[in-house]
């Protein structure tokens, strides 16, 4: 079992993501492929307008692509309807924003909730998980605040525990530190990394500081929305 | 699920107190119009029955001709009836208890300097039985003044126009040429369901009315009273096939009379009500179609306001569907509570109006399901559409806002 490989999770094989036709077409993506496994912690960067929040948009289902296969588990996703993609997203993705993305006037633990309720599940088992995952982000104390009573690095971990509620295969972070100070910022990274070291979380994480992409095991750099190089980070190679 | 969505409209409604009441006072205002018009409505028809009743329940009036519009509105051709049928009515039906002939006209009634003009009403003292009307002082016709005295009975407004604190009985009024001593005065009755003045009266013998004012002795019509027990069909058949008998009717041909029963003013006049609260009703509704577009205003600008949030929903996999039950869900209860508020005002204000037009408070449970029923429909139909440009938001544009 230890010599096999670990199994590809996501796979982008030529993927093209135009908008618009003609002398106005712009490739945001522009033949994209790469692998991620299970257990990966992969950095997106580039400069902006590069296609990684395309990338991302694809990547997280939110969006479809014009062209080429995009496999999740093995399976083909690119062709799937809008509510196809939305079971996905349930049952298999974990978002982390930049600007959080709480529901205001909403406790930390109503907002954790929010996946399960979609999910179906039943509100004491709801309640447990949500607790749990608040806890596994070292935020069990604040369970009953509403975000505006929580700093920033607070609100981002309740994010976080928001998107590992569901337990999902892969956790789509898009510049999660981006709101952050860099002490904030390093927690908040520290945290990611401890996830996937300790709990074997697959992570994709689309940045624009370096400092922020070194948490990560692999970077993959994007330019016009090309794979321009896709190499291990320091961190990765050692 | 369903649970859980109408748990998450209730706090959205919540957390904007202020608004929510506002936007849903339109579907208040438009139901609680609609339950106070029904109830206030049906006190008023249950008042004209009661009302009815005063006039004499088991009360028929028998007129010549074919008329539809209710008693001694219908002019014919027909033959008037004379004494001698009444006889035969008395004497064959034994469902009729009392037949009097009634005749009447307006007359100016003259004492001293005062003179007042005033309905006369010829007829016997059986017409008092038959009213259920007492005399408050004096005494009612004796036979011999039934064959054409000239002797004559006040109601209270002729008693007073005439003769103001001074005591009528054993004085002489004039009614034209006809000079006649008041022997009794009416108990006051007050107004009729009509508005009418029902004291405004002078009754004579209706042989005195015939000879000296009408100057025939024919009958324009007869007033009756079934016994009791007697149902008013079974009345109306013995009536109707004595006076075919009399008035030799072929088997073929219609009647040439009419017969109409309390129980068919109660109806008419219980109708004009329905038209009435009809109407009002119809205004009522518009208010509510109103109150149903400032619903699907707020709920525009809800749903651009929590564009974000419809965002987050999607993200972490809610369905299309699912955003569009959640903003549904969210205009109904809304407009819901609006209906509820709407049925308490509405009953308040039906209890108000029923005291202040004195007609009994009758609070009808039909109208008050249809109400909350219509209002939440309210809810669906104008609630559907920003629910639907919610659900069609592009998640990544939702999250962008």
């Amino acid at each position: 079992m230890a010599t096999d490989p670990a199994p590809t999770l996501i796979e982008l094989r030529d993927v093209y993501r135009i908008y618009g036709h003609g002398e106005a077409e712009v490739r945001a993506l522009d033949g994209v492929s790469f692998k991620i496994t299970t257990g990966e912690f992969v950095a997106i960067m580039g400069p902006s307008g590069s296609g990684k929040s395309t990338a991302m948009n694809v990547l997280g289902c939110l969006d479809r692509p014009t062209r080429g296969h995009y496999l999740f588990n093995g399976v083909e996703v690119g062709g799937l309807d809008r509510d196809q993609r939305a079971l996905l997203r349930r049952h298999y993705l974990g978002f982390i924003f930049q600007g959080y993305n709480l529901l205001p006037r909403t406790t930390a633990l109503q907002n954790v909730e929010l996946p399960l309720i979609y999910k179906g599940i039943g509100r004491a088992e709801r309640e447990a998980r949500a607790l749990a995952a608040l806890d596994r982000v070292g935020l069990a104390k604040r369970s009953h605040h509403e975000p505006s009573e929580l700093s920033g690095g607070q609100q981002q971990r309740v994010a976080i525990a928001r998107a590992l509620a569901s337990d999902p295969k892969v956790i789509l972070a898009d510049e999660p530190t981006g709101n952050l100070d860099t002490r904030r910022s390093e927690e908040i990274m520290e945290l990611l990394q401890e996830l996937n070291r300790r709990e074997g979380l697959t992570i994709v994480m689309v940045t624009h500081e370096d400092d922020m992409a070194e948490f990560a095991d692999r970077l993959i750099w994007m330019v016009d929305g090309q794979v321009e190089f896709d190499r291990p980070t320091r961190k990765g190679a050692a | 699920m369903l649970w859980e969505t109408f748990k998450l409209a209730l706090q959205a409604i919540r957390r904007n107190t202020m608004r929510s009441f506002l936007t849903v006072l339109g579907v208040v205002i438009g139901v609680a119009a609609v339950i106070a018009m029904v109830t206030i409505g049906a006190g008023s028809s249950a008042q004209v029955t009661a009302d009815v009743e005063t006039l004499g329940a088991n009360r028929l009036m028998l007129s010549p001709g074919q008329n539809r519009m209710g008693p001694g509105s219908g002019s014919s051709s027909a033959r008037p009836f004379d004494l001698s049928d009444i006889d035969k009515i008395v004497e064959q039906l034994g469902s009729i208890g009392v037949a009097v002939p009634t005749a009447t006209d307006q007359l100016v009634a003259v004492f001293g300097n005062e003179n007042y003009q005033t309905s006369v009403t010829g007829t016997d003292s059986g017409y008092l039985t038959l009213s259920e009307w007492e005399l408050s002082s004096g005494r009612g016709f004796t036979d011999a003044e039934e064959r054409g005295r000239s002797v004559c009975i006040l109601g209270q407004t002729v008693v007073d126009e005439l003769f103001g604190s001074v005591s009528p009985v054993g004085e002489d009024i004039r009614l034209g040429t006809l000079s006649c001593e008041v022997i009794g005065v009416l108990e006051p009755k007050g107004a009729s369901t009509f508005g009418t003045d029902q004291d405004d009266v002078i009754i004579i013998p209706f042989r005195t009315y015939a000879r000296r004012i009408a100057g025939t002795m024919d009958v324009p019509m007869i007033s009756l009273m079934m016994r009791d027990g007697v149902s008013t069909d079974r009345a109306v058949n013995d009536l109707t096939a004595l006076m075919r008998e009399i008035r030799r009717i072929g088997a073929s041909d219609e009647d040439d009379f009419t017969i109409n029963t309390m129980e068919q003013l109660s109806a008419m006049l219980s109708g004009i009500s329905s038209v009435l609260t009809g109407l009002l009703s119809a205004v009522a509704g518009v208010s509510l179609l109103v109150g149903g577009i400032g619903i699907m205003n707020i709920m525009l600008v809800s749903v651009t306001e929590r564009t974000r949030e419809i965002g987050i929903r999607m993200a972490v996999g809610a369905q299309s569907g699912q955003v569009l039950l959640q903003f549904l869900v969210e205009a109904i209860v809304l407009s819901s509570i609006g209906g509820l508020l709407g049925i308490i005002l509405g009953m308040a204000l039906g209890f108000v109006g029923a005291n202040a037009l004195n007609v009994p408070f009758i609070p009808d449970p039909s109208i008050i399901l249809i109400a909350f029923a219509f209002s939440a429909a309210v809810g669906v139909v104008f609630g559907y559409f920003p629910a639907r440009s919610a659900a069609r938001l592009d998640p990544i544009e939702a999250l962008r806002h």
